[in-house]
């Protein structure tokens, strides 16, 4: 069992679903401060949900949330947009503002949030821009650049206002290899150079396995591992073996639940 | 066979009254963000801009247009009478009461009302509103507001060239064509258009079809489902709701001006 510093974020028993929909059922999970943790698991597990959640964009129904020792759930809005400037959250298309050029875009959280002179946000924007190494796209439009540079522009966004966590949801899907590879190097480099604690969502194994310290896989609103890269690949658990191997069939079925083969064309012979 | 059951009606009923409190809910917040958005008056003034300037051309031609036909429609109506040196005012009053606010709104929702829902639904469908929360920008006060305002100072404004432009477009029909007195055409105009109980009217109104246009477009863009058909549909709507909204407006504000 690793020993964990303290957590930056801490869910004690939480549960969330929408309607009759269970997404999440009394899950408790503890970010550790300083360190790279990936959130994985198969699609509509709940990833990111957690991620929602932890920026107060969805309540949790009941269970604690805790960001630095502060309770998200039941704030009001002026105590959670103190809270969010504390945040950055990276979405999985960058969701760039469309009518503004990049060095806008990274300028916008300044502009929003301080009064900083001009030449001083400048100065920011360049800055954040050349550590995703984009700052010769200042002038391009959200429409000019491809799907890895509006990510990286985002990231930029979200740590223009130096933030102490980083929620990245979904930051490799659909990337070429050398995109991801960018994707990933920079997640763990912002991360160390910065002093940032950053969680993920991904799909992806070897990237995730290659940067994350800490790794946690949901199946079925509930946490299936957790523990180092190590640890969670040599988990017996079958669902997480199946996972972590990629493997077609197992507790995960191949085949959409129904009724049996032999019944469907035993039918068919009668007709 | 199938019922209407009596679940069906209490669901559609309550979704229909949470819906009519969302949107009053909105409303009142927008009106609040009135000081903070004065603060702010660039993010108003870029809007006006954008809502009013690209609106000005169909809204200057449509004036005009109308103003010709009225010119034509008035003058043959009046001269049975032998009262053509009215056509003047007659086209003045249709124009500043009526016709000049009504059809101002109804141009403004099919040019920046569209414009406006579209643009915001997309904003939403591309998380561009999600990523303002998480910056902890309220996109209300940050992204609505600002276009709110811009609205109901554009709309008057808009409704006084449309106006303006009407009475040239008669001017040019009833006395360049059709040879009704320059002079009669203006001076009826002038004795017969009182300042408040027409032109302030007629100025009232449009600030409240300003209001009335610019609120449906926010609202459906805002509540629109985040996809595709979600924004094409809130686009539709926009239109729908905004011209019987200003219709059924202008009959209870003329009910209210014009009888007391």
């Amino acid at each position: 069992m690793q020993t964990f510093p303290p957590a930056l974020v801490e869910l004690n028993r939480l549960s969330f679903g929408y309607g009759d929909r269970v997404i999440l059922d009394d899950v408790s999970l503890r970010v550790p401060r300083g360190k790279v943790t990936a959130l994985m698991g198969a699609s509509g597990g709940g990833k990111t949900t957690i991620l929602r959640l932890i920026g107060g964009q969805n309540r949790a129904q009941s269970g604690t949330l805790l960001f630095d020792g502060q309770d998200i759930t039941p704030m009001q809005q002026n105590e959670l947009y103190a809270a969010r400037r504390r945040m950055g959250m990276l979405f999985q298309f960058g969701a760039l503002f469309a009518d503004l050029s990049v060095f806008e875009n990274v300028a916008f959280p300044l502009r929003e949030h301080t009064d900083l002179p001009e030449a001083m946000i400048r100065d920011i924007v360049l800055m954040k821009l050349n550590a995703v190494g984009l700052r010769g796209a200042r002038d391009l439009m959200p429409s000019e650049v491809s799907g890895g540079m509006a990510r990286r522009i985002a990231l930029a966004r979200a740590i223009a206002l130096d933030p102490e966590l980083v929620m990245y949801d979904e930051p490799f899907s659909g990337l070429d290899p050398i995109s991801l590879g960018t994707a990933a190097h920079l997640i763990r480099q912002l991360n160390d150079s910065m002093g940032l604690t950053s969680i993920f969502v991904s799909h992806e194994l070897e990237q995730t396995f290659a940067i994350a310290d800490h790794v946690i896989i949901l199946a079925n609103g509930k946490i299936a591992t957790q523990g180092t890269p190590d640890e969670v690949r040599q988990s017996t658990d079958p669902l997480v073996y199946q996972y972590v191997h990629a493997l077609t069939d197992g507790p995960v079925r191949f085949h959409y639940p129904g009724v049996s083969v032999e019944q469907d064309f035993a039918a068919e012979r009668i007709a | 066979m199938s019922w209407i059951k009596p679940r069906d009606v209490g669901f559609a009923t309550r979704r229909h009254l949470a819906e009519l409190g969302s949107g009053a809910r909105l409303f009142f917040r927008l009106l609040s963000t009135l000081l903070g958005s004065l603060r702010r008056f660039g993010l108003i003034r870029d809007q006006i801009h954008f809502l009013g300037n690209y609106s000005l051309v169909i809204i200057a031609v449509s004036g005009l247009f109308v103003g010709f036909v009225f010119g034509l429609q008035g003058y043959y109506t009046l001269q049975r009478y032998g009262s053509s040196e009215a056509l003047g005012l007659l086209v003045t009053l249709s124009l500043v009461r009526e016709l000049g606010p009504v059809v101002t709104a109804l141009l403004f929702a099919g040019r920046a009302g569209t414009s406006l829902t579209a643009e915001i639904g997309l904003m939403k469908a591309g998380e561009q509103i999600s990523v303002m929360e998480m910056m902890a920008v309220d996109p209300v006060q940050r992204v609505l507001a600002p276009r709110f305002w811009a609205g109901v100072i554009a709309m008057p404004l808009l409704a006084a060239v449309f106006s303006a432009m009407g009475i040239i477009g008669g001017w040019v029909v009833g006395v360049l064509m059709i040879g009704v007195d320059s002079g009669s055409f203006w001076s009826q105009i002038q004795g017969g258009v009182d300042v408040w109980r027409d032109v302030g009217n007629g100025i009232i109104k449009s600030v409240v079809f300003g209001f009335t246009v610019t609120f449906v477009a926010l609202l459906q863009g805002f509540e629109a489902q985040p996809t595709p058909e979600g924004v094409a549909s809130a686009t539709t709507r926009t239109v729908v709701v905004a011209s019987l909204s200003v219709l059924a407006l202008d009959f209870i504000l003329t009910a209210m001006m014009f009888t007391i």
